[in-house]
């Protein structure tokens, strides 16, 4: 079986049959790791946990008794998640060398299920970031920047072989996670998704990512951002995998108060044929200032495809999207104030070794431990929650964040079942430029088209569409009715269907994989 | 008596015995004469405590309000699952999340909602069915999330009332009932404990304490001084046990105690109040706040002005200091807790069909079941065993502490020879053999000072051993001394 094959159709039976063993995938796995290490996806590869964890995965398949689809499937985790005896950091000096004692919910569901957990990936410090360019161990490169795609469609600077000058970002803040599942390292892999954190990253990397309901999925052991508005996020090759991960994972958490108590049932994806009585909504306000133009043509395109198809295809208005850039940072950075000041170096984490008093000791530790990005955000936080601030921004933004939900309520209510917008307002710019502009211009810009998704805690899922002109992925968002991850999972199947993505095609991967070279045939988009 | 104010004179400035000198030559309506050696406030009838200034001036109305924090009695910690317990080793019963450590969630403790349900009704509460959890964010050593979980916004019950019993002297003669008004019951989080090392600059954190259950009870300022709020705290800790939502027993801190107290002229708006903490009895209690209405009285009188600030009670030197106050006014940044949806509670009318009493919390389920509260059992005391009020105060505290030992309340009474003298012809001999001996006291009664007919009534009390129903010793003598 080849490491592009989906999970679910073919690896599965694959490890079923015999055809392949854990061993033999994790090692696989492994390899291309070691020989992708210039993309900077992996922050800690745990190469001697998983190959035990693949032995036992083997021992249970030679036995008949494998746990489930995920038995020896090898999966990445992003580096804000704990898992117990490996180093978790969140990319954060505050965390270096921090060995959690537990469990993320999500990940001990996946090792109870057989997962082989190959390690963590980078990410922006502490998932602030839409570039995962602010982490202390380095950026992620988009494993496109090393596609022959890519590479066909730039303009040569140098004959040389050096990776250097123009490689693309990844998106963020889940860009290791969705650069390792792009680069075919691991399977799928667990991001966060805040703001976009794991829809952008997807959507650059020409990956599935898919934000869930917020209550859905737990979020006991994910070192959160903003609590009101995390979710674990699913970054697979294609949405059936996604599908299967999201049934291992969703269901109530008695350590986490914020799921619903509802019974999850998982469900396996119907194959869509007839869409004429699906209604497709397109928000208008989603053509925001900077979205280029050869995006908006995907997204006409797109619309089309469904209009054919004798889909109902409606434009539909969501009026307060043009405040969810302010209201989510004073949100944002109130709920990071808070949530950072667990950190003060006498339980845990990096300690100064200022020792003239508590409070000197304190400040030097958190000088020390965190980065401008979040030192920043601390700080706006902190004063939207002075007494004398509060009603005029926090309860402000409350009130917005109402009025933006109640958007979507209206467009749902009038009969749209699924929204379909850009994920992002261009494709993967070079790492040079995008540095060009700080954090917090950076993501207020490319939040606009996510963010509002995770205001109202609705589920969401970047579908790659088609390769732009610079051979870059280009992807597109479908936002559902909460907790109605079925419908539109379903429609995301049928959508991608349609398209036809293009396969990546990667040295390196080809040089690791034994099994033939599927050229898949690219749709009529590109 | 001397030594010791003469101490707390030396150690803050004397106020405490100037006001005291003050005081006794007031003759202001409704006081009684000042007692050497115990209070420097007395509370009149009406119950507003009427002190002095400078002769001349308008008199001062003390206003005292509590701030109550009681350990809440359960297995586990308000939001986690560590267990709670006094005097384990440092450190061995901190959860993950009690140590803040990065992706732990707070779960509500069940048995706490229900300790604090139970309290405010034998409050006589309003319980909120739907209250939200708010962070209050500070930084210290002792409070490892940098916020405490606590209810600021909407709290778990509100606008209650707790009836307490005073004696208006000295001789348990006469007691009369008070009501302070509850203004809230909260939940939050307690802190750990940090131990200074002075001599090697650091400071020790245990975290045992960290998480434990409060219940944080508001006392509006309706009481005037350090009797009634000694009596008010005593009333609320038996009323805890008698519940069992807390032990309440301050000498393990169980039970934290900080008053708030101002004073003003009548008719005007309050003055500016001082907190008062670090108090470990109520004998303390009362201390501290009668020093704290003196001292601020006396700061007036010379024109000075009060401070809001907090001040802790040195209990050697029996006066309150200002605590060191780095940065002013501290902002707490509330903000509502994301991570625990609002709690909601239902009663008969509101449970929906489907939900019982373990899958929710009923409040009029709880209601049907709280126990006898003391004032009810210290009623039936009286009706059916025929003692004094006053005794069945002792009475009451006796049977909780004897708990478990299997007496009866009349057998302690009889074994205790706490039962009123009920032979008529006994207590006749008495008060004739009290007669005969104070000669000097018997001529001022009769030339016309009622007052003094008080003394004979004392000493009657005396030589029943306080087993003499007071108004009828009155009615005795009156009678024999009219003959």
């Amino acid at each position: 079986a080849a490491l592009k094959d989906a999970l679910r159709s073919q690896v599965s039976a694959a490890l079923k049959e015999g055809r392949v063993t854990p061993t033999e995938l994790c090692q696989r796995c492994l390899a291309l790791i070691k020989s992708t290490k210039f993309l900077n996806a992996y922050i800690t590869v745990t190469e001697e946990t998983a190959l035990k964890q693949a032995e036992e995965s083997e021992e249970r398949y030679k036995r008949g008794q494998p746990l489930g689809i995920l038995d020896g499937i090898p999966i990445a985790v992003k580096d804000n998640f704990n898992t117990a005896g490996i180093e978790t950091t969140c990319a954060s000096n505050m965390l270096k060398g921090y060995i959690s004692p537990y469990n993320a919910t999500v990940v001990q569901k996946l090792l109870d299920q057989g997962a082989v957990l190959l390690g963590k990936t980078n990410l922006d410090e502490f998932a602030m970031g839409s570039g995962s360019t602010d982490g202390v161990f380095g950026p992620v490169r988009n494993p496109w920047s090393y596609s022959k795609q890519y590479k066909e469609k730039s303009i040569p600077k140098s004959h040389s072989e050096d990776k250097e000058p123009d490689w693309v970002i990844s998106g963020g803040s889940s860009g290791g996670s969705a650069a390792a599942v792009s680069s075919f390292t691991c399977f799928a892999a667990l991001g966060s998704d805040t703001g976009g954190s794991t829809r952008n990253p997807a959507a650059h990397c020409g990956v599935v990512g898919l934000k869930p309901t917020y209550g859905l999925i737990s979020r006991h052991g994910l070192i959160p951002l903003v609590n009101s508005m995390d979710v674990p996020g699913i970054l697979t090759r294609c949405v059936d995998d996604a599908a299967v991960l999201l049934g291992s994972l969703a269901g109530h958490d008695p350590k986490d108060s914020t799921t619903i108590q509802d019974d999850f049932k998982p469900f396996e994806l119907p194959n869509l044929t007839d869409v004429s009585k699906l209604s497709i909504g397109i928000p208008k306000e989603y053509h925001a200032p900077g979205l280029s133009s050869e995006i908006l043509a995907f997204w006409s395109k797109a619309a089309d495809l469904f209009k054919n198809a004798g889909a109902k295809v409606v434009e539909v208005s969501l009026p307060h999207t043009r405040y969810s850039i302010v209201c989510y940072h004073v949100l944002c950075t109130a709920e990071v104030a808070s949530n950072m000041a667990r950190f003060d170096g006498l339980e845990y984490g990096h300690r100064s070794d200022v020792k003239d008093s508590t409070e000197s000791m304190y400040a030097a530790t958190r000088r020390e431990g965190f980065n401008d990005v979040v030192r920043g955000r601390i700080l706006s936080g902190n004063y939207f929650l002075l007494k004398q601030n509060y009603e005029k921004y926090f309860v402000k933004a409350q009130k917005v964040r109402r009025l933006i939900a109640s958007d979507f309520g209206k467009v749902f209510r009038s009969g749209v079942d699924i929204l379909l917008t850009p994920t992002t307002l261009s494709d993967a710019a070079p790492y040079t430029e995008f540095i060009q502009e700080d954090n917090r211009t950076r993501s207020a810009q490319d939040d606009i088209l996510t963010q509002a998704a995770n205001m109202a805690g609705l589920p969401a899922i970047n579908v790659p569409t088609a390769l732009s002109e610079r051979g870059l992925p280009v992807g597109l968002q479908f936002i559902g009715r909460s907790f109605q991850e079925k419908q539109l999972l379903t429609v995301a199947k049928w959508f991608e269907k349609q398209v036809q993505f293009p396969v990546i095609q990667l040295e390196e991967v080809k040089r690791h994989d034994s099994g033939v070279f599927q050229q898949q045939k690219s749709a009529s988009f590109s | 008596m001397a030594a010791v104010a003469a101490m707390a004179a030396a150690g803050c400035g004397g106020v405490w015995r100037q006001a005291r000198q003050r005081f006794a030559r007031w003759p202001g309506p409704g006081s009684r004469p000042f007692s050497r050696g115990h209070r420097a406030v007395v509370c009149n009838a009406r119950g507003g405590a009427v002190s002095a200034g400078k002769s001349g001036l308008a008199p001062w109305i003390p206003v005292v309000g509590l701030e109550i924090h009681a350990q809440i009695s359960s297995n586990s910690k308000l939001f986690s699952g560590s267990q709670v317990q006094f005097a384990a080793p440092p450190n061995s019963l901190v959860s993950f999340f009690d140590a803040s450590l990065p992706g732990t969630l707070p779960v509500l403790n069940r048995r706490c909602v229900e300790a604090a349900v139970m309290t405010g009704l034998a409050l006589n509460c309003h319980i909120n069915k739907k209250s939200l959890f708010d962070r209050k964010h500070y930084f210290y050593a002792d409070l490892p999330a940098g916020y405490q979980i606590t209810q600021q916004r909407v709290p778990i019950a509100v606008n209650g009332s707790l009836s307490y019993s005073l004696c208006i002297d000295n001789k348990m003669s006469q007691m009369v009932t008070k009501t302070v008004r509850i203004k809230q019951i909260q939940l939050e989080q307690d802190s750990g404990k940090s131990l200074h090392d002075d001599t090697r600059s650091q400071t020790l954190v245990d975290l045992n304490r960290a998480g434990v259950g409060l219940m944080e009870l508001v006392m509006e300022p309706d009481m005037c001084c350090g009797e009634e709020a000694a009596a008010a705290v005593r009333e609320l800790q038996l009323i805890l046990q008698t519940l069992g939502s807390s032990q309440a027993v301050m000498a393990e801190g169980q039970l934290r105690v900080d008053a708030n107290v101002s004073v003003h002229h009548p008719g005007e708006p309050y003055g500016v109040r001082t907190e008062v903490k670090n108090i470990n009895s109520i004998r303390f209690l009362a201390k501290a706040i009668d020093y704290e209405i003196q001292r601020q009285i006396q700061e007036l009188g010379n024109g000075g002005t009060i401070l809001n600030e907090t001040r802790a009670f040195d209990s050697k030197l029996g006066c309150t200091i200002p605590m060191r106050d780095k940065e002013g006014k501290q902002d707490y940044r509330f903000m509502p807790e994301p991570n625990l949806p609002p709690l909601i509670l239902y009663d008969a009318k509101s449970l929906p069909a489907n939900m019982n009493h373990q899958q929710v919390i009923n409040i009029d389920w709880i209601h049907e079941r709280l126990p006898d509260l003391p004032s009810v059992k210290r009623e039936k005391l009286v009706e059916q065993y025929g003692i004094l009020p006053e005794h069945s105060f002792t009475l009451l505290v006796l049977a909780e502490l004897w708990k478990g030992e299997g007496k009866t309340p009349l057998e302690t009474v009889k074994e205790h020879k706490l039962e009123l003298l009920q032979d008529l012809k006994e207590l006749e001999q008495i008060c004739q053999a009290v007669i005969d001996g104070q000669e000097n006291e018997v001529l001022a009664i009769k030339a016309g000072n009622r007052k003094v007919l008080n003394k004979l009534i004392g000493l009657v009390q005396k030589k029943t051993q306080g087993r003499s129903n007071p108004v009828l010793v009155k009615q005795l003598l009156e009678k024999k001394l009219s003959e």
